[in-house]
């Protein structure tokens, strides 16, 4: 078996942070001593991915997802730990490891405010010492993948978000990386671009065979791009594997939707009633006792239409989330 | 190499591309680069005409010719890295550069240069015409014009190495800005920029000469000014040249454990 493009066992990072109460006596005492507390962002994770692989890293606010990716492109030490990457240790940042990663995050801008795009991707291309073939074909498929076209020429503060994350984007894969992680890639971008922001990553992963780590609050970018996930929470490792086995693991309901003609029938002795619109019941059930019900609820009512599904995977993820929680 | 000279000319059209849509802005930054020496100027004129004619060896018009020539050499060395290092580690942007496989120091020396590129010639011009106003005495040998372009080189270094380094406390301290007013304070005094060096009493000009300052501004300006002898001027030389390789030694020092500091607590 080939050796994983990313392995991390054991990883652990703490952060120091000072902290003081509110009020001017308060931060006179923070002038001669400052308290400080340590928080465990990343507490002990372990995994790997193979080359080529594009994994979801879920997470809600604050569980460490950002801290990991930050200590695979070496920008923080990890406080503990391995972290390997194409079989470089990430925090001496090596030139050629370096050269073979990025890392894009939702909110960093690179890109030069007042000059077009296409400046910056000069300079880039400089800084990575792209020869000048290379460049312009990995351009033009850029170009052609994100339609980027229109875009090029104008200076960047006059592009919308979405528009400029498109060439953030571009400007980060210039140098071909091998390995891509991504952080909230398609954040506060309207449906249309999230999609094609999530075709390019998916196109970009077949055609280089670059590994990918992403992470995402959109559930949909998860769905359509990562056969397996990795869910982390308080800095821990709570699932790390297929996403249908995610949803298998952490719902014990399925839903069912019944269409009914009667706008006012009580299914309250089949489940729970999540939701009631325009005559669509839908009523959660324990998943063992799904063939049983469905059966009945066909025997006992004049049912138009019957949909068995898998929780949304929102929902399985929140209940995940609520579960550690508690 | 021909990658670093790749480098260099793609962030020479960067920093160009990126000043010229900014015109105001640049002119109000070069009038404050004219205005301060010109003060500076007029004051010491009239105290040398008060005085019976000059101050220490200084008459009005070879104060003319030393704070107009400071102005050139002030423009030339100067740099704005301390006031950039600290927006750059609090808004994360560093993060960014320190992603490329070429050390961020790269982009700044060739960001300096090339915005020097377009505004030099605009102070020249400046310069010029400051001469019918102040008159200035001005006649510095030719050997002394050639020793001047290698101080001028040396002296740039110099500044941009230690105001680097400087600038790297924004790793430690959040707010760098009173770090920085000292570090003015002392360049204001000790490297000749308020007044020339030779007219404080003589322990502050030991400081001046022990400390690095001097040969950041004040030693190129006393050359192009004819006031040092070749001896002077080869030894003065030397001097920048340590000074350059101790800045060259405590930008590399800092670096290391700066990135130590800004990897540890988050970027």
């Amino acid at each position: 078996m080939a050796s994983p493009a990313i392995h991390i066992n054991n990883l652990q990072k703490t952060y120091v942070v000072s902290e003081r109460e509110s009020g001017i006596k308060a931060a006179l005492q923070s002038l001669i001593r400052r308290r400080t507390t340590k928080v465990q962002a990343v507490d002990g994770i372990s995994f790997d991915v193979t080359p080529g692989e594009i994994v979801g890293f879920l997470g809600p606010n604050g569980a460490g997802k950002t801290t990991t990716l930050k200590m695979l492109s070496g920008l923080l030490h990890p406080t503990a730990g391995d972290v390997s990457v194409l079989g470089f240790v990430p925090s001496k940042r090596d030139k050629a490891f370096l050269r073979q990663i990025t890392l894009v995050m939702g909110q960093r801008n690179e890109l030069y405010w007042d000059i077009p795009a296409v400046d910056s991707f000069e300079l880039n291309r400089a800084i990575y010492r792209i020869p000048q073939p290379e460049y312009r074909r990995m351009l033009d498929e850029l170009t052609e993948l994100l339609e980027l076209e229109p875009l090029l020429r104008k200076p960047v503060r006059n592009l919308s978000l979405g528009e400029r994350m498109k060439c953030e984007i571009a400007a980060a894969l210039l140098h071909k990386p091998n390995v891509v992680f991504l952080d909230e890639p398609t954040i506060g971008l309207d449906v249309t671009m999230q999609r094609r922001i999530r075709s390019f990553i998916a196109e970009y992963n077949r055609r280089f065979g670059a590994t990918v780590l992403l992470t995402s609050h959109y559930m949909a970018d998860v769905e359509a791009l990562c056969k397996r996930v990795i869910v982390i929470h308080h800095g821990k490792l709570l699932f790390d594997g297929d996403l249908a086995n995610l949803v298998q693991k952490f719902t014990a309901h399925k839903t069912i939707v019944v269409q009914l003609e009667d706008l006012n029938a009580d299914l309250s002795h089949y489940g729970e009633v999540v939701s009631l619109e325009d005559g669509h019941y839908t009523v959660r059930v324990p998943k063992s006792d799904t063939a049983h019900i469905t059966e009945r609820l066909l025997a006992d009512l004049p049912v138009v239409d019957l949909l068995v599904e898998d929780p949304p995977i929102e929902e399985v993820i929140e209940r995940v989330f609520a579960q550690e929680a508690s | 190499m021909r990658g670093f000279a790749e480098l260099y000319l793609q962030q020479f059209k960067t920093t160009f591309a990126s000043m010229v849509q900014y015109r105001a802005s640049l002119i109000i930054w070069m009038i404050s680069h004219v205005l301060e020496p010109v003060v500076y100027l007029i004051v010491w004129s009239a105290v040398a005409a008060t005085e019976g004619g000059s101050v220490g060896n200084f008459t009005p018009h070879e104060f003319a010719a030393y704070f107009i020539v400071l102005m050139l050499v002030n423009h030339v060395t100067y740099t704005w890295i301390m006031y950039e290092f600290e927006y750059r580690v609090r808004e994360g942007t560093f993060s960014a550069a320190l992603l490329k496989p070429v050390h961020p120091i790269h982009s700044d020396i060739a960001d300096n240069i090339s915005s020097k590129l377009v505004t030099l010639p605009l102070m020249l011009l400046i310069a010029l015409g400051l001469v019918p106003l102040f008159h200035p005495q001005l006649a510095p040998p030719l050997w002394a014009i050639t020793a001047a372009i290698p101080a001028l080189v040396l002296a740039f270094g110099v500044r941009f190495l230690l105001e680097w380094t400087l600038a790297q406390s924004a790793f430690w301290v959040t707010r760098v800005g009173a770090i920085n007013q000292v570090y003015f304070v002392l360049v204001l005094f000790l490297s000749g920029q308020i007044a020339p060096l030779t007219l404080f009493p003589s322990p502050v000009q030991l400081l001046a000469t022990i400390l690095p300052f001097r040969w950041m501004i004040g030693f190129p300006v006393e050359l192009l000014l004819g006031r040092l002898s070749p001896v002077q001027a080869v030894e003065g030389l030397g001097v920048q040249l340590v000074w350059l390789m101790i800045g060259f030694a405590l930008f590399r020092i800092v670096w290391r454990a700066g990135i130590r500091v800004y990897s540890a607590v988050g970027a």
